[in-house]
């Protein structure tokens, strides 16, 4: 019987930590339990995003939950000496937050606390996501053995479908719907492509999650496969994104020396492999017939619809694609049933919705919260409120979402409420701005974007983009006319209806929202 | 993986390690780890008691430290926090009194008078 250790110390090591020194911060840690005799006694353990992004490195301890932020190497020395030889909190780093541990999802009703009711980030942060044990001890793989014994693919698609789960990709597609679409094809092989590009500025909840729990994507992807008929699957990842592609490529070897992926799953005769296929960094990649284009070695330009990738997806297959955050729910559906996931969220919306925090708040970073939570209640209930000034507007789903200004605050965020008022709930971005925030030129640094995006393709997005972003440019520097707000509008107008491709459908909608809820802001700018 | 008992049982296995993340333990046992507890002999107490989780096999209890909580001439002491129950504070606890609180408290749930300090908040 081997000695349990009394306490655990997670270092959060993601793409930012990295930069602040985490790697260097755990092996310090290590040293200085060591030089103490603590090394039985306090683990020191590394996993992915704690949570808080602008906190420097994070550390949690456990069983106390208590989060640290911003330890630097020398720290370190003080800290073990106060936190584990003396056995009291280190204040000095001390967050305000609490660790995730114990916390179950059936507190629904009191949402006041950040780390309630998580389905997607349950392991994030708590488990080593480069062991494959510590996966497995949280029920990990176990739906996918499940399913592979017990269940046959339709039984599947119907639980996915029942869940009322959708897209977390930006549309909200119903995924049990899309699933079943590439199921009744015949023609083979079939791919599953899990969309990893995320390109979105403003969001990277997939990255948080592929680097805090590769393997509960790989499971979601493993049990698409079964259901729809698929032996192979890619995951479409951004190049920037080098500690989740080396995560996940452990992970997936791991898997496959454990026969939880790659051929006869579970002693079935069920085969499912998973290859990475790393991405240049274009935006538009990112939406589905350019990603598949792009993976069939082109130039990232998006095709026409139909044929939809349930049809003729990568190489002219069945395909079926879906977001990291997508597949990320799938085995916690399975294990808990469509009924459980449903009682989370609202009618329209099941489950939970993660976002990326960013702004003029006091905590930045990643939130698991149900469908149908308030802006106002994730600025302030969540993200500890306003950090300088006062609201003036917010940001959803990134640079192609919409504008939000305080009307919006109560509004439900899930994806039935928001299309009510006009507006999608697209990435999880939310970006929340005070009034030292010129809206002329947030709309205009958003436009740039745009124009170095645009794969040029289509003339209305080609364009459009330079068109309008000449214009917000003239405006913002003083020389607009009140024609110039009449041509942005048309612009705006034109480039939603006539684009190709859901790029150029989306480009304009920050400014056209900003141009009707905002309007003083432009007309004090122009010429009078 | 020939089968689904196959993944249980590593699921069993690392699941010990981590009980303190998920927090789904039902008894904590809080050993005052101040200048003064240390000096008294806490770290030796802390360290049988960990000893007795392993050898006894009770993944449900966990063993946590605290700072000096003002009773000095009580120490080493421990706290005792059980599910449903009022958490129990004994003083001076030393090794042999940890076996016995362990053995009688933590497994039958049977207080132990002779190092009782106090009951309840
Ligand atoms: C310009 C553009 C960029 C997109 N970028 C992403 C992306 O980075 N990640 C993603 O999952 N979906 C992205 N999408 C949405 C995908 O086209 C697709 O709807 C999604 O991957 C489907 O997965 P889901 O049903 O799980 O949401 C983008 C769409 C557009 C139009
Ligand atoms: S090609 Fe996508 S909008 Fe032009």
């Amino acid at each position: 019987m081997s000695k349990r250790s009394i306490a655990q110390v997670l270092v959060g090591i993601d793409g930012n930590t990295v930069l602040f020194g985490a790697r260097k911060i755990k092996t310090k840690l290590i040293t200085e339990m060591h030089k103490h005799g603590l090394s039985e006694q306090v683990q020191v353990i590394e996993t992915g995003s704690i949570g808080p992004a602008n906190q420097g490195v994070i550390i949690g301890v456990y069983p106390a939950g208590e989060m640290y932020g911003n330890i630097t190497e020398e720290e370190v020395v003080e800290f073990v000496q106060e936190r584990f030889v003396k056995g009291r909190p280190y204040k000095k780093l001390l967050l305000s937050e609490k660790l995730p541990a114990g916390i179950d999802l059936t507190a629904y009703d009191s949402r006041k606390t950040q780390y309630l009711g998580r389905i997607v980030l349950d392991n994030c942060g708590k488990i080593n996501p480069e062991d494959i044990e510590e996966y497995i001890g949280m029920r990990g793989y176990e739906a996918l053995g499940i399913i592979l014994k017990e269940k046959t693919s339709e039984e599947v698609i119907k639980i996915v479908r029942d869940s009322g789960l959708k897209g977390r990709g930006g549309a909200g597609f119903p995924t049990g719907l899309k699933w079943s679409f590439t199921a009744k094809v015949k023609d083979t092989p079939k791919y599953v492509i899990c969309n990893a590009d995320e390109g979105e500025p403003g969001t990277f909840k997939d990255r948080l999650i592929m680097e805090g729990d590769p393997h509960k994507v790989l499971e979601g992807m493993a049990i698409c496969g079964y259901a729809i008929g698929a032996n192979t699957g890619y995951i479409y990842i951004r190049g920037e994104y080098q500690l989740s592609i080396q995560r996940l490529e452990k992970a997936i070897k791991d898997a496959e020396k454990l026969g939880l992926l790659g051929e006869n799953i579970f002693g079935t005769d069920f085969d499912f492999q998973v290859k990475i296929k790393i991405g240049a960094g274009s935006y538009v990649c990112g939406e589905e017939t350019a990603l598949l284009t792009s993976m069939e070695g082109f130039r990232g330009e998006p095709r026409f619809k139909p044929p939809f990738p349930a049809e003729s997806g990568f190489l002219a297959k069945p395909t079926n694609i879906n977001n990291v955050e997508t597949f990320a729910n799938i085995a916690p559906i399975i294990l808990n049933g469509a009924e459980w996931f449903k009682k989370l969220g609202t009618e329209s919306s099941s489950g939970t919705k993660v976002y990326t925090v960013l702004g003029h708040i006091k905590r930045s970073g990643l939130i698991e919260v149900p469908m149908g939570v308030t802006l106002r209640e994730i600025i302030y209930d969540y993200a500890g409120g306003m950090s300088s000034g006062n609201f003036k507007m917010t940001q959803i789903g990134g640079t192609a979402g919409n504008l939000l200004s305080s009307e919006f605050l109560d509004v439900p965020l899930d994806f039935q409420s928001l299309k009510e008022v006009g507006y999608s709930l697209g990435s999880g971005a939310v970006l929340i701005m005070n009034e030292t925030v010129s809206v002329v030129d947030f709309i205009k640094c958003c436009m740039k974007f745009f124009v170095h995006e645009s794969c040029g393709k289509c003339t209305p997005c080609r364009e459009g983009t330079r068109y309008a972003y000449e214009i917000l440019d003239k405006i913002s520097l003083g020389k607009g006319k009140a024609d110039d707000i009449e041509s942005l509008k048309l612009l705006g107008e034109s480039m939603k209806d006539s684009s190709f491709c859901p790029f150029g459908q989306s480009a304009p909608n920050s400014l056209l929202n900003s141009l009707s809820l905002f309007p003083e802001e432009y007309n004090n700018l122009l010429i009078k | 993986m020939k089968n689904l008992e196959e993944l249980k049982k590593i699921r069993d296995r690392v699941r010990k390690d981590l009980e303190l993340r998920t927090g789904k333990h039902r008894i904590k046992i809080v050993v005052c780890l101040g200048t003064c507890g240390i000096a008294a002999g806490a770290r030796e107490t802390m360290n049988t008691l960990i000893d007795l989780i392993a050898k006894k096999d009770t993944p449900d209890t966990i063993v946590t430290t605290a700072g000096c909580a003002g009773f000095c001439q009580q120490e080493p002491m421990i706290q005792l926090y059980i599910e449903d129950k009022e958490p129990v504070v004994y003083g001076k606890v030393d090794q042999k009194a940890a076996e016995e609180i362990f053995e009688k408290h933590i497994l039958k749930g049977e207080i132990v008078e002779k190092y009782l300090f106090s009951k309840g908040k």
